[in-house]
């Protein structure tokens, strides 16, 4: 790398330090700080002095040290070998930095993201030289894993036209395969590329959503569902169950690619992830879940500034993969991590805080992030989509603090935890009460083609039996159960019967973890005849205590366990065994009237 | 871990060479004196987080480290604290590398300050190898997922919320509650099934009183453990500066002892809340800008530096299982120190003062405790195959007790329906029979999982959706 000086330490304050004698030195420039050569960034210049944030430990940096530059922002290399492998918030394999330091990081290690070793074998696309060439173009394909076809696209700065393009071969990321003559001269072409985290890659256009990301949780998919392209909170107190259900999407939605941002979070979490996903079978492709996964792991006690770029980093390989044309799922967990990290940061800078210590440009900054999501047509014409799935961490659990109240504005879909749930280990405790998703409209039609045209009629009014619980528990909580009617005892009943058999799912079991859209609907439409049937019933003067003791009920409850997604057949079974036994009820007392 | 980074870069820089040549000089007088900071002035390019020694006017020496450091000043922290020391009579000395503490098995059966040095009258023991306490972060690739079930002979947990060896599992407790009993009780029952191994204790104690440091020190005697538990103490009469060095020492300690001497680890650390507030402390005199109750921004980030010093590595024998203890400031599981905790720590224990007052004993509420971990160690081949629908089953159970509890004491017990009669018995007896045990008592797991049928079996089976009908007829009621 070319290494320039560009400065000198004057003060070191954790991260954050400030530099002198600066003359010569770009904005949001990469550069490498005393003789460990510890990473950092310029993020303000004014006259001979700049602040640059390090992404590293500064222990031992003194005044004095010089400041190496890089001549290129921080950035992100693309191309093959980046599914399967696990980076730090700036992109550094931490694989291969245990190989070179053992199982504790040492700093100032320098290793290029992708692999230079190996080869892969590039089958070019059918294009001709002299042909025109644009940034985003596909030059041709590399089968990275059984699942993952890498679509090879022209860098940024490619457009002209098409020298030569290599033939079917094995290439290393750095040989060359082809060139493009542009205006500024000749472009050499490789597998990869390098881009700016902190500049959202271009596209084409947005497209409007309309197809829902299956996560297969389905008081998710059923009740509160996100479309291919939009974006998620999940805020929740401690211990209710973000990562849970960050996991459980990343292990079973049908997104072609996952990038799982670990921000600021526990070791043990990215390490069960590292175990378990390998071993996981994805149902679609049959393959191991690892091969459509990225992580980026910025642990809690790892450098806080580069716990502010991890979300950067995460979301630039998003784009890249949405700009080959696939789905593209980013779990970022926990984007309060991430918000702390600015606010440490800007204290050490001495800038004026605005609510609770953030800078002023904390909402900014959150919509920035969460406008990197979006469906889109891309540069080469095909379409992809980003969804950003970001699980928020507020103190005390209190949702009126500002990163949870500023995420509310920039997401459309918002899945609350509660903490009264969680204790009742009541899994997931997504309240269905506080959560909200404004992409109902949009992805109405694919439910109703794709899965029952029955889906927005049975949610609207399973949702509406869950609203009429809340003011009869009301009334319960004054005068007690035995005060109500039947009739409305029995709502009660059909709601707990949801809850405990459709709304719990259990991340541990084997068939109960991931529920298709069928199952899905199966299993709420079962539910539905039990309360229009047994509704009717009490109409007709058969007692809930009768109700309540049909037998069939313990098997409806248990579905989830027992009934697979591909046993579709049995769910009808069932179905028509309910509407029989209570057609049996109905007789009994008719006979007896 | 056993790699040194004190080995200068090759090729270091003319500055750099002068800077090392001029670390050990000796500066006399200082400019400021603020709390437990002292201000330099005029110094040769200090390093940030520098170790610093500190010579009061008597001659004593001190240690601190550099927190600030910049071309013109130099903010230094005394961990002893600053009172004796006066503006022209201080000397100090920048060492020019990190603090470093020597750390060697001769440590156990000893008892140090928070900085490592001797105070049970004995010589220092000779260190194997000397490292810097502030660790480096554990390579996640490199962390092995614990899943080995510890037995605390302890029903709440062993049932509920079940210890897995290299978890950091903390109590949140709160003034006058049974922590302390717990936490000991842990240590001397803890227990590998199927193993001899026994646990080294490693014990952080932060501005706790002389009391508490002697009823740990006792319960180890008494067990005759205490030639395996280290002791650091920093108590309550001590500089509180010295807390915030003292867990790093004994994790330091700690990560020696299991990553290259093979030994399973518990480290207790009592009580975080003293270490928070001293965080509190240093950043108040500094002016930063505090985030919630005044305590600074990096409240998280600081106290997973120490958290996360625990788990188990991949081709490591040895493991760090962590205990840290809180108390709770009014009780308030809001309040940012257990909060950012629980945020951190796989799992929380939570006591609860009702409990307390009612006699029961370990009074860890049933709710809101959690042990992250318990999914993958527990079960068959691990405890028992009942085990996680069991657990889960209580937990159902005791949730809606509570909502029972709260209806009677609106509308009364008598206008209660037979069935949630029969939870508030349920409750009762999972109370008395269940959580509550005396402090000598070690039960095993089967004792536990068949306590915890015992109780749920005076619940219909009906009631109970979480046990599988297989579960029910093996164990319900029998
Ligand atoms: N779907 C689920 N199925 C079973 N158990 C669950 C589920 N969701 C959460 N849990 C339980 O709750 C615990 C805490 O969940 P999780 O780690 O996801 O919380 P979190 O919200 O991410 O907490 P933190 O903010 O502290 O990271 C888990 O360890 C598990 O025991
Ligand atoms: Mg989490």
């Amino acid at each position: 790398m070319d290494e320039r000086i560009i400065g000198q330490v004057r003060r070191v304050n954790g991260p954050v330090i400030e530099a002198t004698g600066v003359t010569d030195a770009m904005m949001l420039e990469l550069v490498r700080v005393g003789e460990v050569r510890l990473v950092g960034e310029t993020i303000k210049l004014s006259g001979d002095s700049a602040i640059i944030q390090v992404y590293e430990d500064t222990t031992g940096i003194a005044p004095g040290d010089n400041i190496y530059g890089s001549g290129s922002p921080l950035s992100v290399e693309l191309g093959p070998g980046l599914i399967g492998t696990i980076y730090d918030g700036i992109q550094r394999p931490l694989e291969e930095i245990r190989n070179l330091s053992g199982s504790f990081i040492e700093r100032g290690i320098s290793l290029p993201s992708l692999n230079r070793e190996k080869k892969w074998r590039f089958q070019p696309a059918a294009l001709k030289s002299g042909q025109e060439v644009s940034p985003g173009m596909v030059l041709g394909t590399v089968q990275e894993t059984q699942g993952v076809e890498h679509r090879i696209l022209a860098p940024p700065e490619a457009a002209g036209t098409l020298k030569s393009l290599a033939g079917p071969g094995d290439y290393t990321v750095t040989e060359p395969i082809g060139a493009v003559a542009a205006a500024a001269g000749e472009i050499p072409l490789f597998l990869m590329h390098r881009w700016p985290i902190r500049t959202p890659r271009p596209i084409r256009e947005r497209l409007r959503v309309s197809h829902p990301l299956i996560t297969g949780q389905r008081v998710i998919d059923t009740l509160f569902p996100v479309a291919l392209g939009g974006t998620v909170a999940i805020p929740g107190g401690f211990g209710t169950g973000k990562t849970m259900t960050q996991h459980a999407i990343a292990k079973w939605c049908d997104a072609s690619i996952i990038v799982y941002i670990g921000c600021g979070e526990r070791g043990n979490e990215m390490t069960d992830v590292l175990t378990e996903f390998p071993k996981l079978i994805d149902p679609r492709t049959g393959r191991s879940l690892m091969e459509r996964t990225v992580l980026i792991a910025n642990t809690s006690n790892m450098p806080v500034s580069a716990r502010e770029a991890s979300i950067y980093t995460g979301a630039t390989l998003a784009e890249y993969f949405r700009d080959q044309g696939y789905h593209v799922a980013v779990m970022a967990d926990s984007t309060s991590r991430w918000a702390e990290a600015l606010r440490e940061l800007s204290g050490r800078m001495e800038e004026m805080p605005a609510e609770e210590g953030f800078p002023a440009y904390l909402p900014t900054r959150i919509a920035e992030f969460y406008e990197r999501a979006g469906h889109v047509s891309v540069l080469s014409g095909q379409e992809g989509s980003v969804t950003i799935i970001g699980a928020v961490s507020p103190p005390g659990g209190d949702f009126s603090e500002p990163v949870t109240q500023h995420t509310k504005r920039f997401v459309r879909c918002f899945w609350a935890l509660d903490r009264q749930l969680a204790n009742a280990r009541h899994y997931p405790a997504i309240s269905w009460l506080d959560s909200y998703s404004e992409y109902l409209g949009e992805v109405t039609a694919w439910w109703e083609r794709e899965v029952g045209p029955a889906w927005t009629r049975d949610r609207a009014e399973i949702m509406e039996l869950l609203q009429r619980e809340v003011r009869l528990q009301q009334v319960v909580k004054l005068v007690g159960p035995d005060a109500l009617p039947d009739s409305q005892r029995f709502v009660l009943e059909v709601c707990n019967l949801f809850k405990n058999a459709f709304l719990q799912q259990s991340a541990f079991d084997d068939i109960d973890r991931f529920s298709s859209a069928q199952k899905q609907m199966k299993m709420l439409s079962l539910i539905l005849t039990f309360w229009r049937r047994g509704a009717e019933a009490i109409r007709k003067g058969v007692t809930l205590v009768r109700l309540k003791r049909l037998k069939i009920l313990q098997e409806v409850i248990k579905m989830k366990f027992n009934l697979a997604n591909e046993d579709l057949a049995s769910f009808d079974r069932l179905a028509a065994r309910l509407e029989r036994s209570l057609g049996q009820l109905e007789s009994v007392y008719d006979e007896e009237q | 871990m056993t790699k040194s980074n004190k080995a200068p870069p090759a090729g270091f820089t003319r500055e750099e060479a002068r800077r090392r040549l001029l670390a050990g000089r000796e500066y006399v007088g200082v400019d400021r004196i603020d709390g437990p900071l002292v201000f330099v002035k005029n110094t040769h390019p200090v390093g940030y987080r520098e170790l610093v020694e500190i010579v009061d006017p008597r001659g004593a020496t001190r240690l601190g480290i550099v927190l600030d450091t910049a071309a013109d000043v130099v903010v230094v922290q005394v961990f002893e604290g600053t009172s004796g020391l006066t503006m022209p009579g201080t000397h100090v000395r920048f060492r020019g590398e990190p603090q470093r503490i020597g750390v060697s098995e001769r440590m156990l059966g000893r008892v140090f300050n928070g900085l490592g040095q001797p105070i049970d009258g004995g010589p220092a023991p000779a260190g194997d190898l000397e490292v810097d306490v502030n660790g480096r972060p554990i390579n996640p690739t490199s962390r092995e997922y614990p899943r080995d079930f510890i037995q605390t002979g302890i029903s709440v947990i062993d049932g509920m919320n079940t210890l897995i060896r290299g978890q950091k599992l903390p109590i949140f407790s709160g003034n006058g509650l049974p922590h302390n009993e717990l936490a000991a009780q842990i240590a001397r029952q803890a227990k590998i099934r199927g193993t001899e191994t026994q646990f080294a204790v490693v014990f952080a104690a932060m501005g706790v009183k002389h009391d508490v440091a002697r009823f740990f020190s006792s319960s180890f005697e008494e067990t005759g453990v205490l030639d395996n538990v280290a002791l650091f103490l920093s108590l309550a009469d001590d500089p509180s500066i010295e807390r915030l060095i003292t867990p790093r020492t004994a994790l330091t300690l700690a990560e020696h002892l299991a990553y290259n001497l093979d030994m399973h680890v518990l480290v207790i650390m009592t009580d975080m809340s003293n270490y928070c507030e001293a965080l509190r402390e240093i950043s108040t005199i500094r002016g930063e800008i505090p985030s919630r109750k005044g305590y600074p921004g990096y409240l998280y980030s600081d106290l997973a530096e120490l958290y996360e010093r625990s788990g188990m590595l991949q081709g490591y024998k040895g493991s760090i299982t962590q205990m840290p203890i809180l108390t709770m400031p009014n009780d308030d599981i809001s309040h940012p120190i257990p909060d950012l905790t629980g945020y951190i720590t796989e799992g929380q224990i939570v006591f609860e003062r009702e409990m307390h007052g009612r006699g029961l004993y370990p009074p860890v509420a049933g709710l809101p405790s959690l042990s992250r971990l318990m999914k993958d160690g527990i079960g068959e081949g691990m405890t028992r195959e009942d085990h996680p629908h069991l657990a889960s089953q209580l937990f159902a159970a005791y949730s809606y007790v509570k909502d029972v509890r709260n209806l009677a004491s609106v509308i009364g017990e008598e206008e209660l329906t037979p069935l949630d009669h029969q939870y508030l018995e349920f409750g009762e007896a999972f109370e008395r029979k269940f959580v509550s045990q005396t402090q000598s008592e070690d039960r095993t797991i089967e004792q536990t999982l068949d306590r915890g049928w015992e109780v749920l079996t005076m619940l219909p089976a009906e009631e109970l959706h979480r046990v599988t009908e297989t579960e029910i007829e093996k164990f319900y009621g029998k």
